[in-house]
């Protein structure tokens, strides 16, 4: 391996790339536009003295500076991205060509309805087939994201208790220990106390700490199934029939519904509200960090109270319900309000329903359990070098991700994030770190269904190979990495002590000491 | 099935060296009650022509705003987005990343991140900008939820020009955390200043003021003496940009002595959408920076001191503090932030006045065209590239009549504020995608609908 050091910084292809603010000219404009009609200024006592004070590239410029930019990112079209809970799944290229048919893109959410039937069919289309999937009788289509559509689903759970007038006492949300942060987050937004379930060991929620819990106080439980061990809830039901006794709703965290869609409806479960990851379950691009979509089916019990806006259809054809006042609500409907302006995430509906639709409901159902299977194998093959804590044999199969913990590193000086970015230097995005909290050092592994056995079978021999140099004391190929990444590890400790959170033109002084 | 790359012989042996003899063993933890037989009653799979074809009928029933005169804004403008654009925002290496959680191998998030962060900062002239939000709306939500924080006050004044919508959603999240909103009262679209209302509606536990610039019927107005009244007593000063392309013409929120400042991005880089995914903006003082919420991008260094870029202060986030998180969020919208970025960089400071310029030249043209029709009141003295018309019917009839004449020509404020007594109220939106043909053509048919 050569240590060359080159005089530009570059590495062969691996470019080094400067901020816009560093390359781009004051005088430059990337886009050729029309010449000013002449005309009075109507802008009042609010027009501004001059320009924003930002450069600009010309086309080639941008193109190129962007073009390198994307060359320092792992991503799922170049590698196995096996980040546990984030279903890390083939995102197809027609839902990218469906979602830019103008008839879907170059429409403005508050055109008349009449010009937008296509617009609505397509919305009406979805909701039926994310109900007819979950066995839910109601779909909020509008939430922006998944903790979003958490926020809905709990703030419908809390509208309905209002309703009932019990608001104030009903007020105890049941959070297991290994649940995504952001519901611990969502209940507290929505004044609720946050009380934890420990886990079982398991790896299961604890039904008789559960069931201690339980009492008039319990609005809701929000639980993740299957959950963030890799696990199915074997007790569901009757965790579901327990907090349904004492007058609780069910708030069922959707993240992992990749492991059961099209095979296991969640409404059969006993859940009342449920958010569902357009993004992860149905392979809209994760886009860096979004944008997301997060629909919540809703139950009987909950249905009356779904924010506004949806769809109706009628004589008519579709229409939208969009304000409080709008006389096709019935008596017995009351949304709790609004979430976002206009009817959410569009561009993520039609990429979603493309999906479904090319899949139906066989390839759903095989999406499923070509999931859990690959998780499975994963397991098999890793368990006699890696410790799986919750792990029992074949007998006691995982779901959609197999969980490690950093036992099998013990006595080696070397922890998770140790392993995980030796792993960058393999040509590997690390699984999920430090996550569920309930095990130590978590590893969290989920391939989902669009990896190959090969590519598996090379992920596979890579983990075993990490693993012995690992156990033989081969520090060095632990500690220094990566070293091949276009950057080594980076001093978040230095980024949070002192935020520097943009570019700022250097100073004449710092610029004379360079 | 074209996604799925197992093979039956593929299936089978890896069960056999999981050890289990089908794939239902693997699903043995599923109680019975719940396990189907078969599959659920929804169509069969289809190939990609098929499902083409089908989504491609459906599209065809809608009228596209590039296929008409089209006026319609009220929070989502008609702008021309690059080619350029929509090309890098499909790069493999963006388009199929997730948040950059391992910072060495997503450096092209993170620093296409921290340019959107400086553009947005520069913008808006605050000197600090997050990653991001869901759109303006929820931007703005949590801006007055941080408001909270902030003043350890609880209730937040709106003024009665914001967004309808936005109201919609500051009021439920609000409500539904227990914080109380008070809004001035929907008054005559044309009066001038609310200030004196909005001063007057503060009391001892109202932590901010939030007004909207353009407004949601398209003034525009320097509001520094507004914002300084709002600070003297105490509270901080929240400014919506519903209309980012205008700040490359008005006063800077921030030079206004705005303390927050939301704002929808949606203009520069994103299409319509039929209304998302768009992309929130969120800027804010040094000073409160622990108090933002969403996701920031940082400047820092690598083990070999080369400068890199990380997520931080990720202690305010859900994910480190759980149920003390400033936020419940967890995404924001990278890939639309990235469109504003790509497309910002592309037209500079110089190339966003400019645009900014054909705006405002063609709302000034469309303005001078309707309001000389008889009956039509032009209702906003100042503004940018909107403004309200009052009509001598109800709005509505009037845009359903356009339409049949093939002009969509604005939104009627009825559609969102049924109950505020401005049906003959109309908002009129023009953009550098307008020719003088197209507003010519919404003059003669605004003429034949009122005749």
């Amino acid at each position: 391996m050569s240590e060359k050091q080159t005089f530009s910084g570059n590495r062969g292809l691996q470019l080094e790339e400067p901020l816009i603010f560093e390359i781009g000219s004051y005088q430059n404009c990337g886009v050729d536009l029309d010449d000013v009609p002449d005309v009075a200024s109507c802008l009042g006592d609010c027009a501004a003295p001059g320009n924003a004070d930002l450069p600009g590239l010309s086309e080639p410029e941008a193109m190129r500076h962007f073009v390198r930019l994307s060359q320092k990112n792992h991503a799922i079209d170049a590698g196995l991205y096996p980040l546990g809970s984030c279903t890390m799944k083939h995102n197809p290229r027609l839902n990218e060509k469906m979602a830019r048919l103008p008839g879907f893109s170059d429409i403005h959410p508050l055109q008349p309805q009449a010009t937008v039937q296509g617009a609505l069919e397509l919305m009406d289309d979805l909701a039926h087939w994310l109900k007819t999937l979950t066995g839910l009788p109601a779909v909020a289509l509008s939430p922006k994201a998944g903790a979003h559509g958490e926020l809905c689903g709990m703030m419908a759970i809390r509208a309905a208790i209002e309703a009932k007038g019990e608001l104030a006492t009903r007020n105890r949300v049941l959070v297991p220990e290994s649940a995504h942060g952001t519901n611990p987050a969502t209940a507290a937004l929505l004044g609720f106390k946050v009380d934890g379930i420990p886990a079982n060991a398991e790896g299961r929620v604890d039904l008789a700490a559960f069931k201690e819990k339980l009492g008039d106080d319990v609005a809701a439980i929000m639980l993740t199934n299957p959950n963030t061990c890799g696990l199915f809830e074997r007790d569901i039901i009757e965790i579901a029939d327990a907090l349904h006794a004492v007058g609780g709703y069910f708030y069922c965290d959707g993240a992992n519904f990749n492991a059961i869609v099209g095979r296991v409806r969640p409404g059969d479960l006993g859940v009342d509200a449920m958010h569902i990851n357009l993004h992860k379950t149905f392979s809209t691009p994760h886009g860096g960090g979004g944008p997301g979509s997060g629909p919540t089916v809703l139950s009987d019990r909950l249905a009356p109270f779904a924010p506004l806006p949806f769809v109706v259809s009628g004589e008519d054809g579709f229409s939208l319900v969009e304000t409080m006042g709008d006389a096709r609500l019935g008596a017995d409907e009351n949304p709790f309000g609004r979430m976002v302006a206009f009817h959410g995430q569009m561009g993520m509906y039609v990429r979603a329903l493309s999906y479904m639709m090319s899949h139906g409901a066989d390839g759903l159902r095989q999406v499923a359990e070509d999931a859990v299977l690959n998780a499975n194998y994963i397991l098999a093959s890793l368990r006699d070098v890696m410790t799986a804590p919750f792990d029992n044999g074949p007998k006691a199969p995982c779901m959609h991700e197999a969980l490690f913990d950093d036992s099998f590193l013990k006595d080696t000086g070397l922890d998770t994030l140790d392993f995980a970015k030796a792993m960058i230097d393999e040509g590997y995005h690390p699984m999920t770190m430090y996550f569920p909290l309930v095990v130590h050092g978590a590893m969290l592994i989920e391939p989902t269904e669009t990896e190959s056995k090969a590519s598996l079978d090379l992920f596979i021999a890579t983990m075993r190979d990490l693993v012995k140099g690992a156990k033989e004391g081969d520090m060095a190929r632990f500690k220094n990495a990566p070293e091949l990444a276009p950057r080594r590890r980076l001093d978040e400790t230095q980024a949070a002590r002192n935020p520097i959170l943009r570019w700022h033109e250097p100073t004449a002084k710092a610029q004379a000491a360079e | 099935m074209r996604y799925l790359p197992l093979t039956d012989t593929d299936r089978q042996t890896m069960l056999g060296q999981i050890g289990v003899g089908s794939v239902d063993d693997l699903f043995v933890d599923v109680p019975a009650s719940a396990q189907r037989e078969g599959t659920v009653d929804l169509p069969r799979h289809l190939g990609e022509m098929q499902v083409e074809r089908q989504l491609s009928a459906m599209a065809a029933k809608n009228m596209t705003a590039s296929s008409v005169p089209f006026f319609c804004g009220a929070g989502a403008y008609k702008h021309h987005v690059p080619a350029t654009v929509d090309h890098i925002i499909q790069r493999s290496e963006f388009l199929t990343s997730y948040t950059p959680y391992q910072p060495e191998i997503t450096q092209g998030t993170l620093q296409y991140l921290f340019e959107f962060q400086t553009q947005v900062s520069e913008l808006t002239g605050m000197p600090v900008a997050n990653a991001s939000m869901y759109d303006g709306s929820t931007a703005t939500a949590e801006a007055v939820l941080m408001a909270h924080r902030v003043t350890r006050k609880s209730r937040a004044v709106l003024s009665a020009r914001l967004h309808p919508h936005y109201t919609a959603v500051v009021e439920n999240l609000s409500e539904m955390g227990g914080f109380a909103v008070a809004q001035n009262r929907v008054g005559d679209a044309s009066k001038v200043s609310e200030a004196e209302d909005l001063l007057a509606l503060i009391d001892d536990d109202t932590s901010c003021v939030v007004i909207q610039n353009p407004d949601f019927f398209g003034n525009v107005s320097d509001f520094s003496a507004l914002a300084a009244a709002v600070q003297e007593r105490g509270c901080l000063l929240i400014a919506v940009v519903p209309e980012i392309v205008s700040l490359g013409l008005l006063k800077r929120p921030g030079d206004m002595g705005a303390d927050i400042v939301t704002g929808e991005g949606q203009s520069i880089g994103n299409g319509l959408n039929f209304g998302g995914p768009y992309v929130g903006l969120f800027a804010a003082k040094q000073k409160h920076i622990r108090q933002m919420p969403g996701r920031l991008c940082g400047e820092t260094v690598d083990a070999d001191g080369q400068r890199g870029f990380v997520l931080t202060l990720s202690t305010r986030e859900q994910h480190i503090r759980r149920d003390k998180a400033t936020s419940n969020i967890c995404t924001n919208s990278g890939l639309c932030s990235l469109a504003f970025t790509a497309h910002m960089t592309l037209l500079g400071g110089k190339g966003l006045r400019h645009l900014a310029q054909l705006n405002h030249a063609h709302a000034v043209q469309l303005s001078q065209k309707l309001s000389a029709i008889e009956g039509v009141e032009l209702l906003t003295p100042a503004f940018f590239n909107e403004f309200s018309l009052r009509l001598p019917t109800s709005a509505a009839g009037v845009v359903e009549a356009l339409a049949e004449k093939g002009v969509l020509g604005g939104v009627p404020v009825s559609r969102l504020s049924p109950d505020a007594g401005l049906n003959d109220v109309l908002v009129v939106a023009a953009t550098e995608a307008n020719t003088q043909e197209d507003i010519a053509a919404y003059a003669a048919a605004l003429k034949e609908v009122l005749a």
